[in-house]
Formats: structure tokens, C-alpha cells, sequence
């Protein structure tokens, strides 16, 4: 019999009781964790690709693989996030005066982890990553300020991932929401590793964030090329610029009300506790001080995207570019301003609301500036409806709805009605579904082609399209009659017969939701085993715009042989008009690129280990994982061998391989778009 | 170089003078604290005034930030964290005196 | 370009290095984006501090706990090492090129006195816990330990840096690489004692009032 306390050094809490067979969803769930990890070794180790994994992907600082990996990331979070909500809507509608099939604490489990996962694990690294990959090219440079440190903010970001995946399989997750209010968050109702989980993950993303955010920034204001002034930048890089800013702010509040929660579950504080003095308002306003500027976060990138994608699919310039920037600006300048309206009901005075509320009505100003600009920019343009203009059309109506309820919230009367009830749950779905996560979708099917060299199967773009939005409606609207009606959030059991009808409403939604999912995966298996008939490896399929479209598909590693110069907006488009936009340079340079690094990985490795050990109590994992993890940073201090030369002539026989290619290349009209006539020339007249 | 030595003398008088500023800055308060019985209004404000100080002449000494030669990049960059701490910093302690005053 | 353009506060090794003066730029700029970042977490410790000042839970409050010697000393220490790490600029930039002497002297200054400031902070600390008087007595103390206890954590993440700082300067001379190094450790160690100029202003002076 193994003594207790050497147990207890070695392992922490573990224990056999940390297994998940407390229910077969529990098993079904860790097993399927336990295969795909399997899947991935076995996979990797038939196709020998251990040595390729290592050195082209995860010791890459380049921001195009970097920015690949955190989109890839956030599929697969993506897809666990939506059976998550699929299973809390099944319950719901076996709810109904019936325990259903998921007893309460697993379904608070879903509803924390489907929020958790959304935001930091979905949402967060899907963004990062397509600004990861497009903002540089956008802005004519040829990687971020600081590779090594995109690097380790990719890290930070998978390590949180899998301490989510891990929890799967280990111990229960915590069951108090996305939010993690205390004190039910805290020892004295919560003893167990949930809410740690949680504490860590979000911690690991929000570090990440604040290091992802600073390298954006930096990288925008100091790396622009020749040309590139501030008001020339595609509409993109502009929402990029006031993510970063936002995210550099929001961030610390977060890691400072997730740190002070440990502080208390840890080392006996009494930060939000009940007792001792604590103060759990103090929790409520931290994390709303990083809430209410997160969700702009999560919007501004879409807009960005949707800028790109209404200018360039109705072959037109942005209409109101400076009136777009302005909006912009305003909205991240707001959206610091209103973080109390996520607690009107907490008790603090009229006033305190009111000035709150109409902070809040007003940050729907330079969103509508900005809905109408972007129908301005359609009105009289030659608007073609690819997929990605679809998902455009459907946010741009399906948003402005829930605008409207966001107006309705932001009354304090009328919140003090509806607050946590499901028309707040359908609220902001109806933000975030039509503005992130279709914005995330269409610049994924936009930009693919960019980065892979393929275009995405059209056809089962327009099924994905199409199962989303009508599941959307399906699943959300009903939301709103509930909540109308009364019913609160994140219930497991109800009993009043009126929410019944629509809970069967929102689950045939859910349904639809989950075939987009399908088709989400079906278009990509399809559009690689088709690769060759969707190749357009001249880079531009769209008639493009902006900079990155300027170049091959998939670019070289160092994107521009040479660094461009702009001389206004829209420069390709420009550069295009005035036939030169596939010129050979006078002459080829070295290139100098920075040098894969181990850093990232190791620092990977090092704060999951150290978050883990946090977890479970498992000190020597702990304070070894954190120490490692500086260690490598002193280490890498260290080396001075951390550039690469891409010769001249090497930079000149990828050029010209390309350049060859562009000439032996027919140029397509927009009427063969779709074809696989389209090899990514496009005809210039316009 | 003349040019080396000039400069080199110039840096050293200012960190000099924010050695010598600061420690001023500092005994003052701690000295009307610990020695004084001055009223207490007079005594935080004190306090409040040599901490400000303080701490522009630390800025100014020790950081060289000169307002008037700074560049746009780093005027956005203060003045927006300036902003944003306000909002924050100031923004709790308005709600959370104001729920104390409701609640207690 | 006029040799006394500050392009970024810090960065003033205009006169006698101007390369490095323009790389320095944007490394320096992303310190000083961090360095804000960080300026948002202590002042977020600090508005939690000022809501729970009375949050003693029948406990002492400031004006029983805090001792004026000891944040005196403490200031005291910080505040020449202020000056020390001044000079050890000095000795960066104006040295001769290679020769490690003075930067290294004045370093391990800067570093005994760090030290040294960690040394007394944790004598308070220790003399706190050992009356009773914790982080876990009450809502006040958790808030006092932790913006005190942030502050220490970053000035002994300094010292680590200004050590390893010492040991680089040796084994690689003083390069490009160990000059922009050192400045961001500059902006980085002079942040920290305003930080803490506001610490002894807001929370021990104004506690022992």
C-alpha cells in the first residue's frame, strides 16, 4: 500500500477518483480525448512526420505558420464548444418537468467550459491568427516585431487549450460560468480542482493575449512600409491596431481579478471571500473591466474583415474610409467605458447606471456609422455573391437586430427585468454568432486560398452558409420569447410549460448548427482532395484589393523579394490599373529572416506542467514548469545566432519560378470566379 | 571627445539632481509623519504633493522624458494608458464606495 | 536627424552609439508597451487596496501595523539604487567600448541594494505573519500583501535580470544587444521605484496618518 504522503508529493490530488467514470458521458467524452491525442502519434508517427511537425511548424517564428496554427487551433475548440451546446440544448428540451438526461453539475460544467472554450479558446485564437497571418502583408513588411515572442504567446495559447483537453479526462471542470464569480467560485463552496482549472486556462490565454497584443502594436506603428502612412492602411490592419491597443488594456484587469481568486483559493486570502472582510464586488468589477472591452475585441477584427470583404466583392473602394477609421477609434475608446452594464442589478446607485447605460447606447453609433458604410460601399458596385459576401449580407442584417437588443439592455429599467435570463444568453449570441463567428468564417474562406494556394469548395460553402443562418435564427430566437417570459439562464430543469414549444424550437436550430459543423469539415476535406482543380497559386483569386493579394499563394517565406512602396489606399488595386503589378525588380537582395526557435515549445511544455501542478497541487511540477520557463527565456538571452540569410539568388529563383508562372497564367473575368479556370490572375479592367 | 565629455557631465547632473530631489521629496513627508501633529487633510495633501513630484522628477532625472521633444508614438501611448488607468482606477472606487455607502 | 530627438524616453544612446540608438527604437517601444500594461495591474492592485482599507475584519488597520523606520530605509535603499543604476548607464555609454569594469561595479551595486530592499520588505512581511497579522487575517491585509508583495516580485525579477545582465556583459562585451538590454532593465528599474514612491505615499504613510 503506497504511504499516503509520498503520494501526495509526487501526485498532488491525483487520484483514482479524478478518472471520469462518474458518467458514461464523462468516459464517452475523456475517451474520445484519449483517442485523438492517440489518433494524432499514430497519424504522425505512419507518415514519419516527427522531424517535418518540429522544425517547419513548431519551431517556426514565421508569422504565417504561427497564424495557421492558432486558426487550426481554434477549429478544434470550435467543434468541442459546439457539441457542448448542443448537448445544454438537448437537455433543455428534455427538460421540461424532467431531470433530462445531464444532472445539474455536469450541465454547469457545459455551460462554463462552452463559454471558457468560445472566448479564449475559439474566438480569441481564431482572430489572432488571421491577424497573424494577413496584418504583415497588409502593411508590405516581412514578419511581426518580435517573432520569438508570437512565438510563445502561441505557447501560452496551446498550453491553455490542453489543460482544457486535459480536464476532460482529469478531475471535473468548474461549474461557475464563464465568469467565475466568487464566492461560489472559492474554497468554501467549490474545495475541488474546477475552479483551478479554470483560473489557469484563462490565465495562460490572458497572458498570451497581452504579449500577442504588444507585438501587434508594436509591429503596425514601427513596420509599415515606405508609403504606408497611418490613413493608407486597408481597413484590416486599422481594426488590428485598435485590437491590439485594447487587448495591451483589458488583459490586466483579468489577470488580476483570476490571480487575487487564486490568492484566496491558495494562500487563505480574503479577496472575494465571505468571510474575513472580503469583498465580492470588487471580483464582479475587475472582470467586467476585461469583459465589456473583450467582446470589442472579439467584434473588431470582423469588422475589419468585413471591410475587406464588401469593398473587394462589389469590385468597389470602401466607401467612407476615413469616417470607418473614426468609427473604429471611437468604438475602442467606448468600449472602456461601459463595462457596468454586465451588473446593473449589483446594487450601486441610479446614477452610477444611468451614466453607464447611455455610455452604452452610444457605442451603437459608430456601428451603425459603420453598417452604413459598408451598404454604401455596395450601392452601385458590381456586388458578387461569393460565400464569404453571403456571410457579410447575413451579419449585416442578423447584427443590427441584436443591436437593437443590446439598446433594450442597456436600459437599467429594463435590464433590472431581463438580467440573466436567456434574452441576455440570446442577446449576445446575436452579437457574437453574425459579428465574430461569421466574420471569423468568411475571412477563413476568404484568406485560405492566400495561405494554402487552393480556394475552399464554393458549393459547400454556400451549405455551411446556409445551415448557420437558419440555425442561428432557429436556436437564438426562441431565446428571446424565454427570456421575455422569464426564464433564467443556465437552467438544467424547468417546470413552467410556456419556454417547453420553444425549447423544441431551439434544438431543431442547434440541429441545423451542427450539420454547418459537418459541412465545415466536409468542405475542407473536399476542397484538398480537389486542390489541384481550386489551385490559384498567382495569389490573387479575388481581384484583391490590398498588399497580401500582391503576392504568390502560398507567399514565400519572406513575403515581399522586395519590401513595396505605396503611394495610396487600395495600393494592388492601384498597382493593378496602371499595369504593374507583376513587375521583376531591377535586382534581387538577401534576405535576412530570423531562425526557427525552440522557445516556443519549451515554453509550451514549461507552463502547462507549471499550470497543471497548480492545479493538482503538485508543487515540484509546479515551481519546476514556472522556473523552466524562465530559464529558457535567460537561456535564449544567451544566443546570438538567431538570424538567417536567404540568398539573392535564392530569393531570384522563387521569384522568377512565380513570375514565369503569372506570364504562362489567362487572366479570369469575375464571371469565372468560381471556375477552376481561375488560377488566380485576375483581368485587370475593371 | 569634448562633445562625450559635455554630454557625459549633463547626464550625471541629472541623476545627481534626482538623486538629491527625490530624497528631499522624500523626507518631507516622512519626516511631517513622524514628527509632526499636523492636521490631517494638511498631512495627505502633503503627502500627495511630494509623491507627484516625486515622481515627475524621477520621469525627468532618471527617465529623461522630456514633454516637449517627445515623439506622436509615445505621446499616444501615455496618454492613453493615463486614460485608461483613470477610467479603471477611478471608475472602481466610485462604484465600489458608492455600493459600500448603499450596503453598509 | 538632430542627435537630441528622443525617439523613445530611455533611449539616449544618441551621441555615442547612433545605430544602435535607431534599432534600440522599436525594442524599446514594445518595453515601454508592456511597462503600461503593468502600470494597469498596479493601478487595479491599488483601487482594490483603496476599497478595502477598512475591510479589517475586527483586525488592525494601518496605522497599528505599519512601521515608518523600516519604509523609510526601504525608500531610501530603492531610491540609491536609482541613482546607482544611473551611473552604471554612464559607465554603458560612456565607457571605453569592451571594458566591463565600471558597468559591472555599478550593476552589483544597484544588485546589493535590491537585495537588500527585498531583505527588509521580507522582514516586514515575516513580522507581520508571525504576530498574526498575515495576508489571511483580513480582506485589508490579503490587498496590502498583494500590491506590496507585486512590487517585490518585480524588483526581484530585476535582480535576476540585473545578474544575468552582469554576466552577459562579461561573457559577450558590451554589443549592441547588451546596451538595448540594459536600457529596457534602466526603464524597468526606474519604473519600479516610482511604483514604489506611490506605495509609501498611498499606502504606509497614508495608512500611518
Amino acid at each position: 500500500m503506497v504511504d499516503s504522503t509520498w503520494w501526495h508529493l509526487l501526485f498532488g490530488n491525483l487520484s483514482a477518483g479524478a478518472l471520469p467514470f462518474y458518467s458514461p458521458i464523462a468516459t464517452g467524452a475523456a475517451a474520445l480525448v484519449v483517442a485523438g491525442a492517440i489518433g494524432v502519434v499514430l497519424l504522425l508517427n505512419w507518415f514519419g512526420g516527427w522531424k517535418w511537425l518540429w522544425t517547419e511548424w513548431l519551431t517556426s517564428v514565421d508569422h504565417k505558420k504561427i497564424g495557421i496554427v492558432f486558426v487550426a487551433i481554434a477549429l478544434v475548440m470550435f467543434s468541442r464548444a459546439v457539441i457542448e451546446a448542443i448537448m445544454m440544448r438537448l437537455q433543455q428540451a428534455m427538460g421540461f418537468d424532467s431531470p433530462g438526461y445531464l444532472p445539474p453539475d455536469h450541465f454547469s460544467q457545459l455551460f462554463t467550459t462552452h463559454g471558457t472554450i468560445m472566448v479564449f479558446f475559439m474566438a480569441m485564437p481564431f482572430l489572432t491568427g488571421l491577424i497573424n497571418y494577413v496584418m504583415p502583408l497588409q502593411i508590405g513588411t516581412r514578419d511581426l516585431s518580435f517573432p520569438v515572442m508570437n512565438s510563445v504567446s502561441l505557447a501560452l495559447t496551446a498550453a491553455g487549450a490542453a489543460l482544457m483537453m486535459v480536464s476532460l479526462d482529469l478531475g471535473k471542470f468548474s461549474t461557475g460560468g464563464w465568469s467565475g464569480y466568487p464566492p461560489y467560485t472559492e474554497l468554501s463552496y467549490n474545495p475541488g480542482v474546477g475552479p483551478d482549472y479554470w483560473i489557469w486556462a484563462v490565465t495562460l490565454s490572458s497572458i498570451s493575449s497581452t504579449m500577442t497584443g504588444i507585438n501587434f502594436a508594436v509591429t503596425i506603428y514601427k513596420k509599415r512600409c515606405p508609403g504606408m502612412h497611418f490613413l493608407r492602411m486597408p481597413l484590416f490592419t486599422w481594426t488590428a491596431l485598435a485590437t491590439s491597443i485594447m487587448m495591451i488594456f483589458a488583459m490586466p484587469p483579468l489577470t488580476v481579478a483570476t490571480l487575487l481568486l487564486a490568492c484566496d483559493r491558495y494562500l487563505g486570502m480574503h479577496f472575494f471571500t465571505n468571510s474575513g472582510a472580503g469583498n465580492m464586488m470588487n471580483f464582479v468589477n475587475l472582470f467586467w473591466l476585461f469583459g465589456h472591452p473583450e467582446v470589442y475585441i472579439l467584434i473588431l477584427p470582423p469588422f475589419g474583415v468585413y471591410s475587406e470583404l464588401f469593398s473587394t466583392f462589389s469590385a468597389k473602394r470602401l466607401y467612407g474610409y476615413l469616417s470607418l477609421v473614426y468609427a473604429t477609434a471611437a468604438i475602442a475608446f467606448i468600449s472602456f467605458m461601459v463595462w457596468v452594464h454586465h451588473y446593473f442589478t449589483m446594487g450601486q446607485s441610479a446614477d452610477i447606471n444611468a451614466v453607464f447605460g447611455i455610455a452604452t447606447v452610444a457605442v451603437g453609433v459608430p456601428t451603425g456609422v459603420k453598417i452604413y458604410d459598408w451598404m454604401l460601399t455596395m450601392y452601385r458596385g458590381r456586388v458578387r455573391f461569393s460565400v464569404p459576401m453571403l456571410w457579410s449580407l447575413a451579419f449585416a442584417i442578423t447584427f443590427v437586430i441584436g443591436g437593437l437588443t443590446g439598446v433594450l439592455l442597456a436600459t437599467p429599467p429594463v435590464d433590472y427585468v431581463v438580467h440573466n435570463t436567456l434574452f441576455l444568453v440570446a442577446h449576445f449570441h446575436n452579437m457574437i454568432i453574425p459579428g465574430t463567428l461569421f466574420g471569423m468564417l468568411a475571412g477563413y474562406h476568404f484568406w485560405f486560398p492566400k495561405a494554402t494556394g487552393f480556394r475552399l469548395h464554393e458549393g459547400w460553402g454556400r451549405f455551411i452558409v446556409f445551415c448557420f443562418v437558419i440555425g442561428f435564427y432557429l436556436a437564438f430566437f426562441p431565446l428571446y420569447a424565454m427570456g421575455l417570459e422569464g426564464m433564467p439562464r443556465r437552467t438544467q430543469e424547468y417546470y413552467d410549460p410556456a419556454y417547453y414549444p420553444w425549447a423544441i424550437v431551439a434544438m431543431v436550430g442547434a440541429g441545423f448548427i451542427f450539420l454547418g459543423l459537418l459541412g465545415l469539415l466536409t468542405q475542407l476535406v473536399v476542397s484538398i482532395l480537389n486542390r489541384d482543380k481550386l489551385a490559384c497559386h498567382i495569389g490573387d483569386p479575388w481581384n484583391g484589393r490590398s498588399l497580401e493579394w500582391s503576392v504568390s499563394a502560398p507567399p514565400p517565406e519572406y513575403n515581399f523579394a522586395v519590401l513595396p512602396r505605396v503611394e495610396g489606399r487600395d495600393s494592388f488595386t492601384a498597382a493593378k490599373a496602371v499595369d504593374i503589378a507583376y513587375r521583376r525588380p531591377t535586382r534581387y537582395e538577401a534576405i535576412e529572416m530570423p531562425k526557427n526557435s525552440a522557445v516556443g515549445p519549451l515554453i509550451a511544455f514549461a507552463s502547462f506542467s507549471c499550470a497543471f501542478g497548480l492545479v493538482w497541487h503538485i508543487w515540484w511540477m509546479a515551481s519546476g514548469g514556472f522556473v523552466m520557463a524562465w530559464l529558457v527565456v535567460i537561456a535564449r538571452s544567451f544566443v546570438r545566432d538567431t538570424r538567417k540569410v536567404i540568398s539573392a539568388t535564392e530569393v531570384e529563383r522563387i521569384e522568377k519560378r512565380w513570375l514565369r508562372e503569372v506570364a504562362l497564367t489567362r487572366p479570369v473575368s469575375r464571371d469565372d470566379e468560381f471556375t477552376c479556370a481561375n488560377k488566380g490572375l485576375a483581368e485587370t479592367t475593371e | 571627445m569634448p562633445v562625450d565629455r559635455t554630454a557625459r557631465k549633463d547626464e550625471l547632473r541629472d541623476y545627481v539632481l534626482g538623486l538629491v530631489s527625490a530624497l528631499v521629496l522624500t523626507g518631507i513627508p516622512f519626516a511631517l509623519v513622524a514628527w509632526t501633529r499636523l492636521p490631517v487633510n494638511a498631512l495627505l495633501w502633503t503627502i500627495a504633493a511630494c509623491g507627484a513630484l516625486q515622481v515627475i522628477a524621477h520621469l525627468r532625472f532618471f527617465l529623461h522624458i522630456n514633454l516637449s521633444k517627445q515623439k506622436r508614438d509615445d505621446l499616444h501611448l501615455i496618454l492613453f494608458t493615463i486614460m485608461i488607468v483613470l477610467l479603471m482606477a477611478g471608475g472602481t472606487l466610485w462604484i465600489l464606495f458608492n455600493l459600500h455607502a448603499r450596503m453598509m | 536627424m538632430s542627435v537630441e530627438e528622443l525617439k523613445h524616453p530611455g533611449i539616449n544612446l544618441g551621441q555615442t552609439d547612433p545605430q544602435s540608438h535607431a534599432e534600440a527604437e522599436e525594442v524599446v517601444f514594445g518595453f515601454w508597451v508592456f511597462m503600461m500594461s503593468d502600470v494597469v495591474v498596479f493601478s487595479l492592485l491599488f483601487a482594490v487596496f483603496g476599497t478595502m482599507i477598512t475591510a479589517t475584519a475586527g483586525g488592525p488597520g494601518g496605522h497599528a501595523l505599519f512601521d515608518i523606520k523600516s519604509a523609510f530605509e526601504e525608500t531610501v535603499v530603492l531610491l540609491v539604487s536609482s541613482f546607482t543604476f544611473g551611473m552604471a548607464s554612464l559607465a554603458m555609454k560612456y565607457g571605453e567600448d569592451r571594458k566591463v569594469g565600471w558597468l559591472a561595479f555599478w550593476l552589483v551595486a544597484t544588485l546589493v541594494l535590491g537585495l537588500s530592499f527585498i531583505g527588509l520588505e521580507l522582514r516586514d512581511f515575516v513580522q507581520l505573519i508571525d504576530k498574526g497579522d498575515g495576508p489571511d487575517r483580513s480582506g485589508f491585509l490579503s490587498a496590502y500583501f498583494a500590491l506590496v508583495a507585486t512590487h517585490g516580485i518585480h524588483v526581484t525579477a530585476g535582480c535576476v535580470w540585473i545578474a544575468v545582465m552582469v554576466i552577459q556583459s562579461f561573457v559577450f562585451g558590451i554589443t549592441r544587444e547588451v546596451k538595448t538590454r540594459i536600457l529596457r532593465l534602466g526603464l524597468f528599474w526606474h519604473f519600479l521605484d516610482i511604483i514604489w514612491v506611490t506605495i509609501f505615499s498611498f499606502v504606509y504613510l497614508r495608512g500611518i496618518v
